[in-house]
């Protein structure tokens, strides 16, 4: 049962985070301080996210190819 | 969003992931047996089919505001996915997606495979094979056809444009009986991994509270501007392993 719960487990892991679950946080991260300005600081940081995703993507990336040829 | 829009985006998304599920379906009918495979296929399509049943409905009763917050994350997630494998494949730092090197390859492993019946399937290899191709490459389409449809409150065009791209891609598979290895799928994965990445901003933004400058029409600039950026990832990521390349060389011949 437990290893069953481990392969679902994974399973939607890989399905939704993929091979670099830091792309997955920066956006939970962004969306979070979004929120936070919006509400707490009345701050229509609509800019926020997508200057976020285009740094993680590069990130990302980065750590893709470092090193490779 | 316009319906051509939508109907784009869900079409091009699911005619990707049914060239893949295609090609797992060909080389477990061809290699085995069709009778097993199709049976496969049905009980895979019945289980999507039911998670559409169960999820679309239950989808409308969440409220907008909840629903972009949480589908535009999830978009984004998985659009930094698709553009990110694209990007590493277009710029030769991943193999491309090759239908015909995976056709070889699952017809190398079928024909090996041991023949069994069970409960009631004449070749259960072929049954499993078909059957995890189409529920995995359908749960993406599902996903896609879903979150689209219900934030954009459309959902039977978003259906109707997966459903669409299913039924050209099996049609023109049947007519070839062979992996659809022509299609530019890198290049498509591209498009759809630049629209799920602008939809899952947009969305997501507008859920944590944001308003975006001139409201939709601001996808105008998000859809173009995430898509310079994908390619210039891909400019550089192309530039930096050709002077990697170049420099091992030079640096073997000084070295001798």
């Amino acid at each position: 049962m437990s290893r069953w719960l481990r392969s679902f487990g994974a399973f939607w892991y890989d399905f939704v985070i993929g091979d670099d679950w830091r792309g997955a946080a920066v956006v939970a991260v962004a969306l979070a301080l979004t929120a936070l300005l919006v509400h707490a600081a009345s701050v229509n940081a609509w800019w926020l996210l997508p200057v976020a995703v285009i740094g993680a993507l590069g990130w990302s990336l980065r750590r893709a190819t470092s090193g490779k040829p | 969003m316009s319906s051509l829009a939508l109907f784009l985006t869900v079409f091009i998304a699911c005619a990707v992931e049914a060239v893949e599920a295609l090609t797992i379906v060909l080389a477990a009918g061809l290699t085995r047996e069709w009778r097993s495979t199709f049976q496969g296929m049905a009980v895979a399509l019945a289980v999507l089919a039911v998670i559409v049943a169960v999820l679309g409905p239950a989808l409308t009763l969440v409220p907008l505001t909840a629903l972009r917050l949480v589908v535009g994350a999830l978009l984004a997630v998985f659009g930094l996915q698709w553009l990110r494998k694209a990007i590493l494949r277009a710029s030769g730092y991943k193999g491309l997606h090759d239908e015909e090197a995976i056709y070889a390859r699952q017809v190398a492993v079928a024909r090996t495979a041991a023949s069994e019946g069970r409960h009631g399937v004449r070749d259960w290899y072929a049954f499993t094979l078909s059957f995890k191709g189409v529920l995995l490459e359908g749960l993406e389409v599902v996903f896609i056809a879903i979150t689209f449809g219900a934030n954009q409150q459309n959902q039977g065009l978003a259906a109707a444009a997966a459903a669409a791209a299913v039924v050209v891609v099996a049609a023109v598979g049947i007519a070839v009986r062979a992996p659809l290895s022509r299609v530019p799928e890198n290049t498509l994965k591209f498009a759809v991994g630049v629209m799920l990445t602008s939809f899952g901003m947009f969305w997501g933004a507008e859920g944590a509270g944001a308003s975006w400058p001139g409201n939709d029409a601001a996808l105008l600039a998000i859809v173009p501007g995430t898509a310079l950026v994908g390619l210039g990832y891909t400019a550089l990521l192309r530039r930096a392993r050709a002077a990697g390349r170049a420099a091992v060389p030079a640096a073997g011949r000084s070295a001798a």
